[in-house]
């Protein structure tokens, strides 16, 4: 696996310029990479993630397309059958509801069911999360919808180093990826990021931290709220980043677990049949006799996304995963 | 524009005009075939047969060129034998065999072959119209001289993706020829019952591409639309939208028991049927004789006879392979 901070040349950058650069760096590697979306093109982008792209490498490779957010996903599908890299980028995670039909149908089902005849290589960068209060369509977490969808990988940066790993390996797949990227953490912090390439695993979620009393797991900006959390506790926390959410790396969460006994799962996805539940599910089968404590998520609630003045009591703070923590931690059988 | 019929005798050498009706034929009774295995459960789940629009698949699939691709229905057996795909395959893949196209896994609403360039079958009306646009979008940027052919029903134009695919290919000018087999009929539900614009051609022409309505009961009709039409986008002038007015002599699939027209409008239909008024007219025209006719029709019948065995000498998918092709091999550490 790579060591991101063994590679030379480091260029400071947040996640927004992590992808800019990764997109860059893919185009110049591959002729086959085109990006697609609307307002892409000379105007970069509604978060300025593909500037200066249009201008370097022209029309051919770097697309406007309409609001037609169904049809571009099946043209995807075809240009990648053709031996195409479309890497689309999708506005908001809310749009893809348009889309849903071309991403079943075609997208995602159809490496399987031409018995492995046909690829799809291609990729959607999605934007998603809360916290700039853009309200509803424009701040869900509904990864769980495309984790419930077979043949698609499902991966979630929480910073810019890895999110220039894993949007590479994305766009180098043969398989369909969804990469997610948080709004808020955008121009969030900058971070050194290597300047040669390099890929991550996308079935591999990372260790932040080990700690023997707690696991906690999170993904995208929800990690860093919850690293802020167990900082402001006595405990010894092990911090999972779930960043590969479809396949689920399930391994290192049940071995963590069998460890500290205890568990809690954050996430700023609904918390009916989200992913927490899949996680908890998984733990209670495979880890149940090393529990010191029931599985608890910390989680968005059961509705659509609220309005501005309670967004912030909607998603899980650092104080309300601190609870969870210790919820856990004090449980008593 | 209404695409004239043909005037005068069947323009084709005798080999060409035999060609077109062993083609015809070669559906036909596959087709037929296909219907009996279903009725005695060796063919599962639902079956939509092609029987009465022939002349389209065949005509039109004649004017294409190897190198061309091709996305197309559920209704889709007949273009896939005529573009190349065996009989064989064909029907292993309805059988659900491993020897079939896509392991069984697909059946028949879906078939693919690479070979071919047949990028599918799609069991969702309107699906594969965004696939075609994509992929004369990657050949539109690689700069090949191919074109993709993209067949769809009447009932495809209700869909939104229709719409967008319309929109793609004419705002990008690409090379798509839209191929609707207009039968009439959305499974149970009229044209006049769905569409508020029962014109599909004015619905085309109002994403400014131009568009040819044509007779789909009439071989030669369609394949002579169909040849200047794909020349047209070949030639770099954009999609263009074909229309074949053709009729279905069969149910929409086998659970169907047709409330939704007249038995007397079938049997007015099928006096046009493509197979027989064809043959009638080549024999009229001196081009094919009885002794030829049934010796063209003992072949088919001797190919089906052979693709059922192939198909009935198949293997299933071994249960161990369900969790297979899932992702591809490297798909995560590429």
């Amino acid at each position: 696996m790579t060591r991101i901070n063994e590679l030379p040349v480091m260029e400071e950058m947040n996640l927004v310029t992590a992808v800019t650069h990764t997109l860059r760096q893919e185009m110049q590697r591959d002729p086959s990479v085109r990006v697609m979306g609307y307002d892409i093109g000379p105007i970069g982008g509604v978060f300025r993630a593909t500037e200066g792209l249009f201008d370097e490498f022209g029309p051919d490779r770097v697309m406007d397309t309409p609001l037609s957010e169904n049809g571009l996903l099946g043209v995807a599908v075809g240009m990648a059958m053709r031996g195409e890299r479309p890497v689309i980028e999708m506005q908001f995670l809310g749009f893809m509801y348009n889309a849903w039909g071309q991403f079943i149908y075609n997208l995602a089902n159809l490496h399987q069911k031409t018995g492995g005849a046909m690829k799809v290589p291609l990729t959607i960068r999605a934007t998603f999360g809360g916290g700039i209060k853009p309200l509803p369509f424009h701040s869900e977490s509904t990864e769980a919808y495309l984790m419930h969808t077979p043949g698609v990988r499902v991966v979630c940066p929480s910073t810019p180093a890895q999110a220039k790993g894993l949007l590479a390996a994305a766009i180098r797949s043969d398989d369909p990826v969804v990469f997610l990227e948080h709004t808020k953490m955008y121009r969030a912090f900058r971070e050194p990021v290597p300047m040669a390439d390099y890929t991550l695993p996308l079935d591999k979620c990372r260790m932040v931290q080990e700690g023997d009393d707690l696991t906690l797991i999170a993904w995208g900006n929800m990690l860093h709220y919850s690293i802020a959390a167990a900082a402001e506790t006595n405990a010894s926390i092990e911090i999972i980043d779930m960043c590969s959410l479809a396949p689920l790396d399930v391994a290192p969460v049940l071995a963590s677990v069998k460890k500290t006994g205890r568990c809690v799962i954050v996430h700023e996805a609904r918390r009916t049949a989200g992913p927490g539940a899949e996680i908890s599910a998984l733990i209670n089968e495979y880890a149940l006799e090393w529990l010191k404590a029931p599985v608890k998520r910390v989680t968005a609630f059961d509705v659509f996304f609220p309005e501005n003045q309670i967004e912030d009591a909607y998603l899980p703070s650092p104080q309300r995963i601190k609870a969870g923590i210790e919820a856990v931690l004090n449980y008593q059988f | 524009m209404i695409a004239p019929p043909p005037s005068g005798p069947v323009p084709y050498a005798r080999d060409f005009a035999h060609r077109l009706l062993t083609d015809m034929l070669r559906i036909r009774r596959m087709e037929e075939k296909s219907a009996e295995l279903y009725g005695a459960g060796k063919i599962r789940g639902f079956l939509h047969l092609y029987i009465g629009e022939e002349a389209v698949a065949v005509g039109a699939l004649h004017a294409l060129q190897a190198e061309d691709n091709l996305v197309t229905t559920y209704r889709e057996h007949g273009h896939a034998l005529v573009r190349g795909m065996s009989m064989d395959v064909i029907l292993a893949e309805m059988y659900g065999k491993r020897e079939g196209c896509s392991l069984g896994r697909g059946g028949s609403m879906h078939l693919f072959d690479k070979r071919t360039r047949l990028f599918g079958g799609n069991a969702i009306v309107a699906g594969g119209l965004p696939v075609a646009a994509g992929l004369a979008l990657a050949d539109k940027i690689q700069k090949t001289s191919r074109i993709t052919a993209c067949f769809f029903g009447d009932g495809a134009v209700a869909e939104g993706a229709f719409h967008e695919s319309m929109n793609l290919a004419a705002l990008w000018q690409l090379p798509v020829l839209f191929c609707c087999e207009n039968n009439l009929y959305a499974m149970g539900t009229a044209l006049e019952n769905s569409e508020s614009q029962t014109d599909l051609c004015a619905k085309a022409a109002s994403y400014r591409m131009p568009t040819i309505k044509v007779d789909g009961m009439d071989v030669v009709a369609v394949h002579e639309a169909t040849r200047q039409a794909q020349a047209r986008v070949r030639a770099g002038e954009g999609p263009l939208f074909i229309e074949y007015q053709t009729y279905r002599f069969r149910a929409h699939s086998m659970f169907d028991a047709e409330l939704y027209r007249s038995k007397a409008e079938v049997e007015e239909w099928k006096t046009r049927g493509p197979v027989h008024t064809f043959t009638a007219r080549l024999k009229q025209e001196g081009k094919l004789s009885e002794e030829e006719f049934l010796a063209l029709d003992a072949q088919v019948n001797t190919e089906v006879a052979a693709a059922v065995a192939f198909a009935e000498a198949g293997t299933w998918e071994p249960v161990e392979h369900m969790l297979a092709d899932v992702y591809t091999p490297a798909g995560s550490q590429p």
